[in-house]
């Protein structure tokens, strides 16, 4: 990756982490990159507001079975990371 | 059948957010209506309401936990939590299937529901939050009540608008004394004060637009009021075997309808349960000295319960003490009967009648001892706590004090 997606990368991670912390109400550095949602006490409830939230921050649709894939931090940024480049491949307006 | 006790109290209300901050202000005939502004709200036909000013949701839940559960769900849980810890009742695995929980409410929970509304309706945006079914429903303030206890006995929610509790108490009551549980946790809260809910008892112009005087010549209407109160009903051997405090005892039940209209109450009906209550604990008119009343403080309900007490109490009616402490918790609708249950339990403790406040000039057709504006001292020893719904829907409990 060139440090340019680099940078794009880590603050798509923070902007991820940002708003399952609001979601969530825990302090953003309680969670990171690595945490499983087990670890972090997310289940299946939170995990379902968590989706709702990013969808509304980020205007996209997360499907059903796609959530249920969900098992962690890094999961849900990768997941938000390939949602927003089929979008931006589509030409929808950001 | 077996005797059923009371052996733990729970309240939150415009009085305060214990048993004995409430107290404090019943014993003494203080109302705890405040102004109703809320800024950015065109202002509403009535200018008082009876909210919980004392209550501070973040000294009882965490925030995550109040963005799950709504407040008149965290009314119950509270309420819950203090009649749990009076009572010492002590949960063992065994303990735990032979408790029920009731609870009763009359519109759940309302907050959620509205803010989808104002996103779908105002906002034009087509989705509404995920934990809007979860904290709406009506039965959260159960479910709260048994996932935190661990109390797996039968657990249920019942709705019956302004007599929800009532009908929650005496439904715990009739299975503690017919043996299918040893405990339960009962009684009911509401949280009314959504712009949208507020709008429609508005509409409904039974809301006073200065203040609560049942069965004063000059009422205009009730003052909406919001709170939980829960009961821990045990089986009287099984409190006793384990010495517990008895802090009263519920012996009887009666509950009917009028049949009649969806707001207009009929004597008939109130009656009837009355007597009803009344041949279930199997005593006298005669025996009961107070009758903590329904008494909204619209002119229809104070006239019409007052016919109905006559009619059911006939000449002892004229040496019953008769208190509608509305007038100084508000109409907490679906946490009515549960309020006014531990209101009538603690005068029967300390022989005070809690008043009417606000009361200025008698009505004709409101002719009882309505207890006027000051407590009064008095040996009682048998109660009935009143709730008449919307609906026509009514339920009478008989309550007693142990000496």
């Amino acid at each position: 990756m060139s440090d340019a997606a680099v940078a794009a990368h880590d603050e798509l991670v923070a902007h991820v982490i940002r708003v399952i912390a609001a979601t969530q109400h825990m302090p953003v550095d309680a969670i990171g990159i690595e945490n499983t949602f087990e670890e972090l006490k997310i289940d299946s409830l939170d995990g379902i507001n968590i989706v709702f939230a990013l969808e509304s921050e980020f205007h996209i649709s997360i499907p059903d079975e796609a959530m249920q894939n969900l098992k962690s931090i890094r999961d849900t940024v990768e997941g938000v990371r390939q949602l927003l480049a089929q979008k931006e491949q589509a030409g929808s307006p950001a | 059948m077996v005797r059923v006790a009371v052996t733990g109290m729970g309240t939150v209300c415009a009085l305060g957010s214990t048993v004995a901050e409430c107290w404090a202000q019943l014993s003494f005939g203080k109302p705890g209506f405040s102004p109703l502004t809320v800024p950015g709200v065109p202002p509403y036909k009535f200018s008082l309401a009876a909210v919980a000013t004392r209550y501070v949701p973040l000294e009882h839940f965490s925030e995550k936990e109040t963005s799950m559960l709504e407040r008149f769900a965290q009314f119950a849980a509270v309420a819950a939590r203090e009649a749990m810890k009076q009572s010492g009742l002590e949960l063992t695995t065994e303990l735990k299937e032979q408790t029920a929980i009731i609870t009763g409410t009359s519109v759940g929970g309302q907050f959620a529901e509205e803010e989808g509304y104002v996103r779908l309706f105002r906002d034009n945006v087509p989705r509404v939050a995920p934990l809007t079914i979860p904290r709406t429903m009506s039965n959260a303030g159960a479910s709260r009540i048994s996932f935190e206890f661990g109390i797996v006995g039968p657990t249920y929610t019942i709705s019956t608008a302004c007599s929800s509790s009532n009908h929650a108490i005496g439904q715990a009551f009739g299975m503690v004394r017919r043996g299918e549980v040893l405990a339960a946790i009962a009684g009911g809260s509401e949280a009314v004060f959504a712009e949208g809910l507020m709008r429609a008892w508005e509409a409904m112009r039974v809301v006073s637009p200065d203040t609560c005087r049942p069965f004063s010549l000059q009422r205009r209407g009730l003052i909406l009021g919001e709170g939980g109160a829960m009961l821990v009903l045990e089986n009287w051997d099984h409190a006793k075997a384990r010495g517990a405090r008895i802090l009263g005892e519920i012996c009887g039940f009666g509950m009917s309808s009028d049949a009649h209209h969806i707001t207009q109450p009929t004597p008939e009906g109130p009656l009837r349960a009355i007597r009803m209550a009344l041949a279930d604990a199997k005593i006298s008119p005669e025996a009961v000295d107070y009758v903590n009343a329904h008494g909204t403080g619209t002119t229809v309900n104070d006239s019409t319960e007052c016919e109905a007490i006559r009619r059911a109490f006939g000449s002892h009616a004229e040496r019953l003490l008769v208190s509608s402490t509305k007038s100084m918790h508000g109409h907490t609708l679906g946490a009515a009967g549960a309020i006014e249950a531990v209101t009538s339990l603690l005068a029967l403790q300390h022989g005070l009648v809690p008043p009417t406040a606000n009361f200025i000039d008698p009505d004709p057709a409101c002719a009882l001892d309505v207890v006027p504006n000051e407590p009064r001292q008095a040996n009682i020893e048998t109660a009935i706590s009143n709730s008449f719904a919307f609906g026509g829907l009514n339920a009478v409990l008989v309550l007693r004090r142990i000496s």
